[in-house]
Formats: C-alpha cells, structure tokens, sequence
C-alpha cells in the first residue's frame, strides 16, 4: 500500500507538472490531483476475494460437507448468526433441503446483542431472534458470514446455552480470516481461508442487501 | 444507533425516532421472556437503584424483575424505611448511594421535576418512574407497545384517555407519545377533571361525555381517580362518577363497535371501570403489565451505555 501511495505521489508530481506546462489553471490542477492521489489508490485497494459464481460455489460445497457428516437431520439443527449470517444459512438450508427431499430440517435464527463482550462500548439494536424447536441434545451447526476476532461465536456460544444443552456445536463459516483470533475458536467448514491485515476489512455483500454479490477486502 | 438522551425523564424530551428505538428493543426483549431461560446478561456490571419516594407496587416490581432480567445487580430503597425520615435532604441520600458506586437510579417522586433536578446534579443515568403530576414514561411506553400490538400500529389510531386527566401522569405522557407517533386523541372525563387549556395546549379533542368518546376511539385508556392528589371535592361522590363517566358492559354494548380497553392499573372496580369489562374480552390490562417488563429492559438497556 505505501508502496502504491509513494508512486501516486511521484505520479501526481508528474501530472502537476505537465498540467502546468500545458495549462496552468486551477481546476486542471485540483482534477489530476484528486483522479491521481484519492481516486485511484481506493480502487486498487478494493480487491474482490469472491465472486457471484465462486460464492455459489463454495456454498454448495459447504453444504455438502455438512451432509456428509449429518447424513440424517433428525438429530442436526441449523442455526444462522444474526445480522449477515443468516444471508449464509438461507442459502446452505436450501441446498441441504434440495437434498433431503422433502426431510424435516429444523433451522433457526439467533441474535447475540445481549450477550456481546463489549455491550456498554456501543449499544447495538438488537435483531429478531427465532428458535421454535429444542436443541436439548442436539448437533448445532452455526453459521456466519466471517470468522474473525471469534468474540461473535463466544458470544453466540453463550445465547445458545440459553436455549438448552446440545450434544455438540459446529461452526460453519463462508470466510475464515485465519491469524487473527482473539479466542481459542476454529472452524469446523470454512469456505475459504484468507490472511488479511487487522486494519483490513473483509466485507461479504449479498445482492438482497448490497449492490452485487462478493467478497471484497478494504484497506 | 442510541437514544439522544442520556436520561429518560420524560416523553417531552423524545424524539419519535427515539420512542420507535425503544419499542422495537423492547419487542425483541419480549420475546427473550418467552424462552426457558428468560434472562440475558447485558447488564452484569452494572448496578442500579430503584429510589421509591412514593408508593408502587406495579412500577417498582416491573422494574425490579426488568433489572433482574438483564442481569443487573438491584438494590431497592423506600422512604418509609429510610434515613429520609429522619431529615435527610433527597440530594444527600442520593449522593450516598451513589458513592458506593451505583451506575442507574430509577426514581419515583410525589414532587414534579424530582428527576429533573437529580439529573442536573449528579452523574449516573436517571429513569424517572413517575414525578408528582408531571410524567410517567415507562407506561406511556408500555402503553404504547400494548396498543401497538392491539391495533397493528400507532400512526393515524385514535385514542380516548378517560378519567382524571388533572392529577394523571400517566394521561400528560401519553399524549406526549402517542401525538409524537401520530395518534389521534381525545380527553374525556368530568369538566373538573380536565385542565382548562388541554385543547389549545396539546391539540387534543375534549369531550365531557364518555359514551360520545368511546364512539370514536379505537383504543380507551381508562384513568384511576387520583384521590391521593385531590385537595378539594372535585366531584359529589365516587357512586355518581361511576354512574355518569364510569364505563359499564350496558355502555359498552350499546356503542355497538369493537373497542379495546385498557387501564394503566390500580383499577379501582366500580368507579372508572366495572369488573365485568376490567376483566371481559376487550380488556388488555394484564397484556399491558407484560409489556411493562419487557419496555423497561429496552429503556435500561438503551441507557446503560458508557464512555470506557
């Protein structure tokens, strides 16, 4: 990144110079400046991870992972991450029920508000959550959308206690941002793995909300 | 997304984006009373005071089990009990409290401007639990919720506030809310009852007669007779106001339209209300007390946020 800022500056110098030689009004000046210095270095930081096609992908496989250790969902519940993971866990649930053919799934949705770590730092609306089958003993598979600090997961660990005792919990993720945790949480299906840095954002967009479905990194 | 008051004093001071902020919290706290394990712990380091220098039993209970609820460590005062009875000024015993670190007073005070004038002094979040004459928050909130979920919503419904509008709390932050959120409303009730200017001040219909009232509204909010705050005869006797402005099962047949009713409780059986329609199908007194819970845990959540 600074690398690329280094050489805008360069560029920019260039730029200044050749506008005025060619005409040295202001609004030249301001124009090259703002395409060369602001502009550019924001598009080449907006790096796509994951396309439409490769999302779909990855969804399916993740789905059929799941299926090959829950052959039968008798005793496995789903259950999507309040507010991003649910546009995952729509999505896995469809291909599961596609296959089940017609089997009972039983999918849920929870939201981890009150149960956050950092609660009185920002006070977040909460959202609907909607559980109306037990998970006394049952197999949880979580879903979300990012896998990062894993305070999420610790959190919605705690939420689900409140529901009742499941057998176990596995953690289904799209994107696995590995290096950077902060607790002792991994993965069980991870969509796909990425480094990135801590003043990095990975941001899923899904075209129900956002403009285009992807994946993208921003600095 | 947080409230722009760091105290709830009163509706007055509201935005409707705040009063929507609240219902829709107190919505998904609803259904957090619904589950096995009906407690979250959003607010296990904090500690709150519920200061009753009047009495209660609904108000102090609701907002006793809405701490609890979220995990709060609760301490409760009351003046019978207290040091406030051997001279000590209400600033002082607050200032006490509040050195062993207490995070969120809830307060409720037979003096008008109470609350207002602890928040002015001292540096913890104040819930006012109803002050004299003045407002009572929580339960034009929970009133709101409760008609909400009667109606479908607040916008454009109209609302019939019926009673001692005068001494009532509960009537002054009513029609604070529900003209913030677009309700209509009218007043009904005995001409000694109902200020004089109420119709110039706050854009509300005033009717003297209760069946005209009950005609019109979708929603009836029936008011206790205030006989505590009354320092003059107001009107001849309890008999005749329940004769003249008491709501009745004949009356309510005889309107021949499907009403909801609803009481902010201590209901006194026979005067404002008749027991066959506290307790008939219209009523959604003891929904109103349910939503009470669930209001006051989205009131204290939304408050409880710190500057770490």
């Amino acid at each position: 990144m600074s690398d690329t800022v280094n050489a805008s500056v360069n560029i920019a110098h260039l730029s200044v110079v050749f506008t005025s030689i060619l005409k040295p009004g202001l609004t030249i000046y301001l124009f090259t400046f703002t395409v060369i210095l602001i502009i550019l270095p924001k598009i080449i930081c907006l790096k796509t991870i994951l396309n439409e096609q490769q999302i779909s992908l990855t969804l399916k496989r993740l789905a059929h992972q799941v299926l090959e250790n829950h052959i039968d969902f008798t005793d496995t519940v789903i259950i999507g991450l309040q507010p991003r993971g649910i546009y995952v866990s729509d999505k896995i649930v469809e291909v599961l029920r596609t296959n089940l053919k017609g089997k009972a799934l039983n999918y849920g949705i929870l939201d981890i508000t009150f149960y956050r770590d950092d609660v009185r730092r920002e006070i977040k609306v909460p959202n609907k959550t909607d559980i109306n089958f037990s998970i006394e003993n049952k197999n949880v598979i979580l879903i979300d959308d990012v896998l990062y600090t894993g305070r999420t997961i610790r959190a919605a660990l705690d939420a689900l206690l409140d529901f009742g005792r499941p057998l176990k919990v596995e953690l289904c993720v799209l994107i696995d941002r590995r290096f950077s945790r902060q607790l002792p949480i991994q993965p069980d299906y991870a969509g796909k793995v990425i480094d990135a840095l801590i003043s990095q954002k990975v941001i899923v967009k899904w075209k129900e909300k956002d403009a285009a479905t992807e994946v993208v990194i921003t600095e | 997304m947080t409230l722009s008051t760091p105290h709830l004093l009163g509706i007055k001071d509201l935005l409707p984006t705040d009063i929507r902020l609240i219902l829709d919290t107190a919505q998904q706290f609803k259904d957090v009373l619904q589950r096995p394990v009906k407690k979250v712990p959003s607010l296990r380091d904090v500690t709150i005071v519920n200061l009753f220098f009047e009495n209660s039993t609904r108000t102090r209970i609701s907002f006793e089990l809405a701490e609890k609820r979220l995990s709060a460590d609760v301490l409760n005062f009351t003046t019978s009990s207290s040091s406030v009875a051997k001279g000590e000024t209400m600033l002082d015993t607050v200032n006490n409290i509040l050195s062993m670190k207490v995070d969120m007073v809830v307060m409720r005070h037979s003096a008008t401007g109470a609350p207002h004038f602890l928040a002015k002094h001292i540096p913890a979040a104040i819930v006012n639990a109803g002050d004299g004459i003045n407002e009572h928050p929580t339960q034009a909130l929970l009133d709101a919720l409760s008609i909400q979920e009667a109606t479908g919503g607040l916008q454009g419904k109209k609302i019939a506030i019926i009673g001692d509008i005068m001494h009532s709390r509960v009537a002054l932050s009513n029609i604070y809310l529900l003209t913030k959120m677009g309700a209509e409303i009218t007043v009904a009730g005995p001409p000694t009852l109902i200020p004089k200017y109420i119709k110039e001040a706050f854009n509300v219909n005033v009717t003297y007669n209760v069946k005209e009232a009950l005609e019109w509204c979708d929603v009836a909010n029936v008011l206790r007779i205030q006989l505590e705050r009354q320092n003059q005869p107001l009107f001849s006797s309890l008999r005749e106001y329940n004769l003249a402005f008491g709501i009745s099962r004949k009356l309510l047949d005889e309107i021949q339209k499907n009403i909801v009713i609803m009481h902010p409780g201590p209901i006194n059986r026979g005067v404002e209300l008749d027991s066959d329609v506290a307790d008939g199908n219209e009523s959604i007194i003891l929904q109103q007390v349910e939503n009470g819970v669930a209001v006051r845990m989205a009131v204290l959540y939304l408050l409880s946020n710190r500057e770490s």
